[in-house]
């Protein structure tokens, strides 16, 4: 861990809402011990399903919501009272956007920008985020992708030195999704703290130099994504591979693995694989003059681990 | 990596917010063509001529009054209303400009809307005769202070406590309520006396009284004024309290 001090510190975070009319007036406890930190030049990803409360704990760091209980340290003061000098070193790109709708893209840009005392330029932003080529557009008008695009040069036009990206990627094709990551892991190597959610696990793995998955109001899991993916007990690899259909596999030979075939002719064979089943599997391709179609070998992914964290089924 | 100093982005905002108000069509129907309406017809229908005074001289501090109305209460609240619903608010109070500088730039917009809207209804209505005493001014000035503050914080209130589909039914409703029969355009003293007293209460009667007085013998109104003020601050404490953000 760097010695500097974290851009962001929130430990045993407790957030209740309501009352809630609908469950007779009770309080709903959104969040219940989320604890984390973000450090200066590194991505931190909080990675959960639908609900599980990431927003809520980025809204608390952000000082948009008042923490029912624990604590929390933007830049080692408390978000929710933060000023003007506090909240002019932090960028905030809101899951909706915030983008008022009857304004065109370029004069928002440079009235948040004057927000600031020494802001980016406006237009090298506005080109690097291909935000020119929609410049006539009015906000309403935008593609999600564009907004999107907006709502990041919006966060990112007062020079912050933390940066708050509530799923950056939602929206988002290819090519900007590109841009977009490209932009984030530059912006962390120049040293910026960059903090992000994200229920996508691809972007985690791209991105994230450090995760915490979030479930049910909780920080269930974290650490490096190798950490998470590299469990000394999940030495599990699985091999894929498309042949004909119906072949019978040596099982006798390969007793500590699970072979199946889930779907015609195209097999699987699951366990803690070594370099000596592999040469099995190969030999008796061999014997039966076997050329599979395609062959795949694939570690532990952090999709297995989130799956195991946070359950298979949708809640 | 650090803020602009709060004058320049309350300043800022101001002008933002201005400029928006003047490039939305209806804002500006509420804001410059209803009011000139009313202008013409007190000009040139003998409605206003029971009350003794020149039809413009009794009539054209009541659509200033109604001014005040359409920019601060109606148009700033629906504006506010759609603001929170797409999550502006929010946004906005992230940046330095912050909550307290949001609303300061949002009453300076309205100040400077309703600058503009005086200046055009009071030049069509001295064009059309009008002689306003010179020592109105600094009475007029006392009556829009709160006048402003109460109307502006209503807006909001609503705004703040509603859906926006919500805010613009009632804040054009209640718009339309006030200027019949709330006292703004319509003396209270011309209105039937069952309702006299309640309408004497209401912050739309005190500011129409209130811009008469000033605007008709260039006197200062201290009942209307207080009333006002009253209004503005309970009405303020309101909005702090029960306005949301999200």
């Amino acid at each position: 861990m760097p010695s500097s001090p974290p851009a962001v510190e929130v430990s045993g975070l407790v957030k209740d809402f309501g009352p809630v009319s609908s469950l007779d007036g009770k309080m709903i406890r959104v969040l219940d011990g989320v604890s984390l930190r973000a450090d200066m030049g590194s991505v931190t990803a909080l990675l959960g399903a639908n609900g599980a409360g990431k927003t809520t704990t980025l809204e608390c760091a952000q000082g948009l919501q008042k923490p029912s209980g624990g604590s929390v340290r933007l830049l080692g003061e408390d978000p929710w009272r933060a000023g003007a000098p506090l909240r002019s070193r932090v960028g905030i790109m809101l899951q909706e956007g915030g983008l008022p709708p009857a304004v065109r893209p370029l004069p928002l840009l440079h009235h948040v920008a004057g927000m600031y005392a020494s802001p980016l330029n406006v237009e090298q932003l506005a080109a690097r985020l291909g935000i020119d080529s929609f410049a006539r557009t009015s906000v309403r008008r935008l593609s999600g992708g564009q907004k999107q695009r907006l709502a990041l040069a919006c966060a990112l036009v007062g020079n912050p030195e933390v940066l708050f990206l509530d799923e950056p990627s939602a929206g988002l094709d290819p090519q900007s999704r590109n841009i977009v990551f490209e932009l984030i892991t530059e912006l962390r190597d120049e040293g910026l703290a960059i903090i992000l959610t994200t229920h996508l696990l691809d972007d985690a793995q791209r991105l994230a130099d450090y995760v915490y998955i979030i479930d049910q109001g909780r920080t269930v899991r974290q650490g490096t994504v190798a950490e998470l993916t590299a469990h000394t007990a999940d030495a599990a690899r699985e091999l894929r591979f498309e042949a004909r259909i119906g072949l019978t596999l040596p099982a006798d030979r390969l007793i500590h693995l699970d072979v199946t075939e889930p779907s015609p002719g195209k097999y699987c064979v699951n366990g803690a694989l070594t370099p000596e089943d592999l040469a099995v599997i190969a030999a008796w391709w061999a014997e039966n003059g076997i050329l599979p179609a395609s062959i795949s070998l694939t570690s532990r992914s952090l999709e297995d681990v989130f799956l195991d964290v946070s359950g298979r089924s949708i809640r | 990596m650090s803020a602009s100093p709060l004058p320049v982005r309350v300043l800022q905002h101001g002008r933002y917010e201005t400029i928006a108000m003047l490039r939305n069509g209806e804002q500006l129907v509420l804001a410059i063509v209803l009011p000139l309406l009313a202008l013409s017809a007190i000009a040139f229908t003998p409605f206003f001529d029971v009350l003794g005074v020149p039809r413009l001289e009794a009539g054209t501090p009541g659509v200033i009054a109604l001014c005040v109305l359409s920019t601060a209460f109606t148009g700033q609240g629906i504006a506010t209303g759609f603001d929170r619903r797409y999550g502006v608010l929010r946004f906005l109070s992230t940046t330095p400009l912050g909550r307290s500088g949001l609303i300061l730039g949002k009453v300076l917009a309205v100040g400077a809307v309703l600058a503009i809207q005086i200046t055009v209804i009071g030049t069509t209505a001295v064009l059309l005769g009008w002689h306003p005493p010179f020592s109105g001014i600094l009475p007029v000035l006392a009556m829009l202070v709160p006048g402003i503050a109460a109307f502006t914080a209503l807006g909001l209130l609503i705004a703040g406590t509603l859906r926006p589909e919500a805010t613009l039914a009632v804040t054009n409703l209640t718009w339309v309520l006030l200027a019949a029969v709330g006292g703004t355009v319509i003396p209270r003293s011309s209105m039937p006396e069952v309702i006299q007293p309640v309408v004497a209460l209401l912050p739309s009667a005190a500011l129409g009284d209130g811009l008469r007085a000033a605007l008709t013998s260039g006197t200062f109104d201290a009942l209307s004024f207080a009333l006002l003020c009253g209004w503005a601050a309970v009405v303020g404490l309101a909005a702090v309290r029960w306005f949301k953000w999200s």
